[in-house]
């Protein structure tokens, strides 16, 4: 039996409550005005003035780290992850619990025991390709695993890639036509879902790239906040928003009515 | 919609249906065997059925002309040329899948028009031929639709149209109607063979429904156990199975005992032809068509005493299931203005028709 209209408003009000409550105080906090008890934008137009570039330097350093980890994260998603388990599950369906259980591995493993493992690794990616922030991505790649994993798996289950592939071959297309031109526009919706909460994943990781000494975004924001709390607070809401638009886009491709291609 | 839409014929190309032969063909699954050394050979713009139960490996016979199953030994020559190692892609057949297998993210139109963009034909070109496609198989309307905007009905026949429309040397059908209703299976595999004669392509289409392969084959050839145990036309295999199993599979049959006696078998003291090979005198299971059996008058000669155990109105006759004294059952097709009820007495009398059958044990 469904619940009625007014229990599932009276849910969805609670949670939204319990979720939006410290969003608002973070808000507010942000137009505080010291100790005084008034508000400002004083630390919201700050971020505009001439010197905040200097100012909040490694923040914006920070930033631009996790959006090009986020980039080369998405990258490994998709020029590993995606073609293994469409491989998997076109040609070797006996090894999808498998695949299933080494990408479920990460969640179950805690940042730190991660990072206790990776630091010896790191010690050699190092030596071979230098110690560029993007490599850290490597690290990331691991910890995105079974969210993406999740995501794409599901578009997998929910098309019969088998009988499109198969159809797609018997039309004289050759593999790399099938994944082009049938398989993904049909995994579209997995691959963009993938991608949105491996980018959101980043954007919020702070352990990994603590304990490894690299500088991201949460890093940056945690040492941004012990001199100009407001700030830290105006950026990780910043953050929230674009991780929350991103949700909305996974949403919206959801319900997004399917639609023709041109060649 | 009605699935009777006006259509036209499709262009046929010259020479399109070519001669496909399977010599020894073999299959394995690990340990278990589907493809016991197929042999088949089909005539240009011939229709065959491969026709079993499940798992008689009609569908990897399907599958390994197709490419879409490697063969473990054997050759598969389209036009005289071994393609058992050419890939899929590169066989230029049609096929349709028994699930629906239209691209959903693609209109009707930029289905049909797939095979011939992956073999770069022209747009303008690509969109005649799609079109002259879609009206062959009374779609033309339906260009513009999605995949799912369509009846079960429409897809396949977007689908027909789809692996038509390159003009494939032989055409592949895997129980395409077998997701249909009733109604719509027989109006379109009347179309799918009036479009195959039509354009001369050599069709091989995989059912387990005995039915539709004798309705649509030009040959039927019955498999069971990875094995081809006869091939012939309708007419050939209902009237002569070479054995019990084709009998059995083919049209229906009522499993009675007899005996063999001086190579005919007695069956209520009533002597038939045997068919097939000779079989040593014995006990044996017949198989009586229900043609063959017909209701008669106590004092008819060879009159069988029996009563009806179900009866069935098919629409022009009725099917009726008598008991016989032996406790077997025997079905009757007989005029539908004869109604007998459940448990009324009769008494049949068997035709002097050849029968099949199998030794009892």
């Amino acid at each position: 039996m469904n619940p009625s209209k007014t229990t599932r408003w009276l849910i969805l009000g609670v949670v939204g409550v319990v979720f939006a409550f410290p969003i608002f105080a973070m808000i507010e906090f942000t137009f505080r005005d010291g100790l005084s008890g008034g508000h400002t934008l004083d630390h919201w137009t700050g971020l505009f003035t001439e010197d905040a570039a200097r100012t909040y330097r490694n923040l914006f350093t920070g930033i631009g780290n996790s959006l090009l980890l986020a980039v080369v994260t998405v990258g490994i998603v998709l020029v590993v992850l995606l073609p293994t388990m469409i491989l998997v599950h076109l040609q070797f369906p006996k090894l999808k619990r498998v695949l299933e259980f080494v990408c479920i591995i990460p969640i179950t493993v805690p940042a730190i025991v991660l990072v206790v493992g990776l630091a010896p690794v790191y010690s050699v990616v190092v030596q071979v390709a230098g110690g560029s922030i993007w490599t850290l991505a490597f690290a990331y790649g691991i910890t995105v695993l079974p969210y993406a994993y999740r995501a794409i798996q599901a578009n997998l289950d929910a098309v019969d890639v088998v009988t499109l592939s198969e159809a797609g071959r018997t039309l004289s297309a050759n593999w790399g036509r099938v994944l082009w031109h049938v398989l993904l526009p049909n995994l579209k919706r997995g691959v963009l879902a993938a991608s949105f909460i491996s980018v959101a994943v980043v954007l919020g990781e702070f352990t990994i790239a603590s304990l490894l000494n690299r500088v991201n975004l949460q890093t940056a924001l945690l040492q941004v906040g012990q001199s100009d709390p407001y700030v830290a607070i105006i950026f990780a809401l910043l953050a929230l928003l674009f991780a929350f638009v991103l949700l909305l886009s996974i949403g919206r491709l959801g319900r997004t009515r399917r639609t023709g291609s041109e060649s | 919609m009605t699935l009777t839409a006006p259509t036209r014929t499709m262009t046929a190309e010259p020479g399109s249906g070519a001669t496909v032969e399977l010599r020894g063909v073999i299959k394995n699954y690990g340990a278990m065997q589907a493809l016991s050394g197929i042999d088949l050979t089909m005539e240009p713009g011939e229709f065959i059925a491969l026709l079993g139960p499940s798992g008689c490996g009609k569908t990897t016979a399907l599958r390994a002309l197709s490419g879409l199953e490697t063969i473990d030994s054997g050759s598969i020559l389209i036009d005289g040329v071994d393609v058992a190692s050419t890939p899929t892609n590169k066989r230029d057949i049609g096929m349709v899948f028994q699930s629906y297998s239209l691209f959903p993210h693609m209109t009707v139109i930029e289905n049909v028009e797939f095979g011939l963009r992956m073999r770069k034909v022209a747009k303008a070109a690509r969109r005649d031929r799609a079109t002259e496609a879609l009206e062959m198989v009374g779609l033309g309307a339906h260009g513009a639709r999605f995949a799912h905007q369509l009846s079960g009905g429409q897809q396949q026949r977007v689908a027909l149209a789809r692996a038509l429309v390159t003009r494939p040397r032989v055409l592949l059908l895997d129980e395409p109607l077998s997701a249909l209703d009733a109604k719509v299976r027989v109006q379109l595999r009347e179309e799918i063979r009036r479009i195959t004669r039509d354009l001369g392509i050599t069709t091989v289409f995989v059912t387990h429904d005995q039915e539709e392969a004798l309705a649509v084959a030009d040959r039927v050839a019955v498999m069971r156990a990875g094995r081809i145990e006869q091939i012939g036309t309708p007419r050939e295999l209902y009237a002569t199975p070479v054995n019990p199993f084709v009998a059995d599979f083919v049209g229906l049959t009522s499993r009675i005992p007899g005996e063999v006696v001086d190579g005919e078998v007695v069956v209520h003291g009533v002597r038939l032809p045997l068919l097939g090979e000779p079989q040593p005198d014995g006990p044996v299971i017949a198989l009586i068509r229900p043609e063959d059996v017909a209701l008669a008058t106590a004092d008819a000669e060879g009159a069988i005493a029996a009563s009806v155990v179900a009866s069935s109105f098919l629409g022009s006759l009725r099917r009726t299931e008598f008991l016989l004294a032996d406790g077997s059952v025997i079905a009757v097709q007989h005029d539908v203005n004869d109604a007998p009820e459940v448990g009324d007495a009769a008494f049949l009398r068997l035709r002097k028709a050849p029968v099949a059958a199998s030794p009892r044990p």
